[in-house]
């Protein structure tokens, strides 16, 4: 499949592949020792090009027997102090919710991919948004986040992995990039190469074999008095790093916009077609785009929302990451929904309709408001 | 077209086998070679089996935001039911390519929209395997549209094509060639 293009690898050539073999390919680059999954559309690009490559490497591939055993053997790989991921879709990554608790608990590094679809249930495989809710709230039972990452393009997909292997090593907790079928098929020239690792914390706490040392202990039961508190308000000061330093958000136009559009991944792509064409037409309207959505750009969101403005956020589901919207929002400008659900992918006249719609409406608002001034 | 020069949203559709996912790589693959910007978008999953195959090609001078192609500017169409499915989504003053050996019907499109019907798979039987009608189809749009070459697309093909394949490429090259040859014959301007 990619058999040509591995020259090009590790130079500043660009290569054409698929957003999954560029991020399976972007894993190794990033130091991946293990890779662990089991098969489902539409993700099933990166075990079969981890299954040529990881060998090809010296490193482990292993196609599990199941979800739960690939998930469980990413949390053996990773208490030994190795880089260890794992890929699936929707279902899968529902099946996986019991280990991702348990790394969660254990304060494994994990990296975890979710190429979503349609749900719920086996649902279908066309791509969706659905997973927002799971992926941003931790997913399994017990108080934990995890790192979420929202690429909307190959080259992004390529580029979140090497950060989230290492946000994964230097926090101690899950990583999960969330994709979709849609990024996962595409293909788009993409620039593979080592991203320089900056300095990250020994791992002394790995199981590498007690000797001249004192025992390592990776587990994620605390029976004693007071002792899972203190873990969860220690997780909780990691959280509260992590939102103050590492948010990620583009933001485009959004200066003199009237109307905000906010989505992330795929269908930020299509919005930004539709902002692009609604600029075009003269209608005042930029978009924000949360490339990480946990820790989520609360604070961009917010600050936006200072000036009178409405907020339009379009998902490939029935609403999730509107919630997010709304709390950063706070009540300060009203926020509006448009999406997708089910393997629907809306179109960029869908969305420009949408926006052209919002203009009237903000209009009339607008002058309520004046009236109401005058008054 | 826009005022940043080339923007082409192409559907290239036909059964599965006919080659359709390689001919639209190899199409976004010469682009990129040619420094373009490109997206490529396959039909995945249970749909690619049996059943019709589609993907969907941007070629662009500029970034190129949403990668869905709704109404394309050009379509590839390689059998009647891709013609019946996708015909109807074609940009007036578009480009249709059709592959004539599979479709006998005359479409019923707008017509400000320009129809290249070409033999593919006869012509593709003349040079030597029907396999190639995929390539002769691609060589009569890309000497229409003429923002990339045949020669282009034979000098992008061995990196699209499986290695295993790569025995072949003396008969797709020259399937392309006279795709582009077809086109230059019919179409007199």
């Amino acid at each position: 499949m990619t058999e040509k293009g591995q020259t090009s690898i590790g130079t500043e050539e660009r290569v054409l592949m698929c957003g999954n073999e560029a991020l399976a390919e972007a894993a190794i680059l990033a130091g991946c020792d293990a890779y662990f999954g089991y098969p489902i559309t539409p993700q099933n690009e990166i075990p079969a090009y981890m299954s040529r490559r990881m060998p090809e490497e010296g490193r482990v591939f292993v196609q599990s027997e199941s979800e739960l055993a690939a998930i469980n053997m990413v949390f053996g790989a990773s208490a030994t102090g190795k880089r260890a991921m794992t890929s699936s879709s929707s279902p899968g990554i529902s099946l996986m919710q019991e280990g991702i608790s348990y790394l969660a608990g254990a304060e494994l590094p994990a990296v975890v991919v979710n190429v979503m679809r349609g749900g719920p249930g086996l649902g279908n495989i066309a791509p969706s948004q659905s997973d927002y809710f799971q992926a941003t709230r931790g997913g399994g039972h017990g108080d934990y986040r995890t790192i979420v990452f929202g690429p909307s393009s190959v080259q992004e997909m390529a580029d979140c992995m090497s950060l989230a292997f290492e946000l994964a090593d230097k926090y101690r907790m899950t990583a999960m990039i969330l994709a979709d079928g849609f990024l996962g098929q595409m293909m788009e020239p993409v620039v593979l190469k080592k991203r320089p690792s900056p300095e990250l914390p020994p791992k002394d706490w790995a199981l590498t074999g007690a000797k001249d040392r004192e025992q390592n202990i990776v587990r994620s039961l605390w029976l004693g008095e007071g002792v899972l508190e203190d873990l969860n308000f220690k997780l909780d000061d990691k959280y509260k790093q992590i939102q103050k330093n590492e948010v990620l958000c583009e933001q485009y136009e959004v200066d003199d916009a009237e109307i905000i559009v906010v989505a992330y991944g795929i269908a930020a792509r299509i919005v930004s077609g539709a902002v692009t064409r609604a600029r075009e037409e003269g209608i005042k309207v930029g978009w924000i785009r949360p490339v990480t959505l946990w820790p989520f750009p609360t604070e961009q969101i917010s600050k936006a929302a200072d000036e009178f403005r409405l907020f339009l956020t379009v998902e490939m589901s029935t609403g999730q990451m509107v919630e997010d919207v709304k709390l950063a929002v706070a009540g300060k400008a009203p926020v509006v929904f448009y999406g997708r659900p089910g393997g629907g992918v809306p179109t960029v006249d869908e969305i420009l309709d949408k926006i052209r719609q919002l203009t009237i409406r903000h209009k009339t608002q607008d002058s309520r408001l004046k009236t109401q001034d005058k008054r | 077209m826009t005022a940043n020069g080339l923007y082409e949203e192409i559907i290239i559709a036909g059964f599965g086998g006919q080659g359709i996912m390689l001919t639209g790589k190899l199409l976004a693959q010469t682009a990129m070679q040619a420094g373009k910007e490109v997206t490529y978008m396959p039909s995945y999953g249970a749909e690619v089996r049996g059943g019709t195959a589609n993907c969907m090609v941007i070629i662009s001078e500029t970034k190129i935001a949403c990668p869905v192609v709704a109404k394309p500017d050009s379509l590839i169409v390689m059998n009647k039911a891709s013609l019946n499915k996708f015909g109807p989504r074609l940009k007036n003053h578009g480009l249709l390519i059709m592959n004539s050996s599979l479709i006998d019907t005359e479409p019923q499109l707008d017509e400000t929209i320009e129809i290249i019907s070409i033999p593919a798979d006869e012509l593709a039987v003349e040079l030597g395997s029907q396999k190639s009608a995929n390539m002769a189809a691609l060589g009569a749009y890309l000497q229409k549209r003429a923002y990339l070459t045949a020669d282009q697309a034979g000098q992008a093909l061995p990196n699209v094509l499986a290695k295993r394949y790569h025995k072949t490429l003396p008969l797709n090259i020259k399937a392309l060639q006279c795709g582009a040859e077809f086109t230059k014959s019919c179409c007199k301007v």
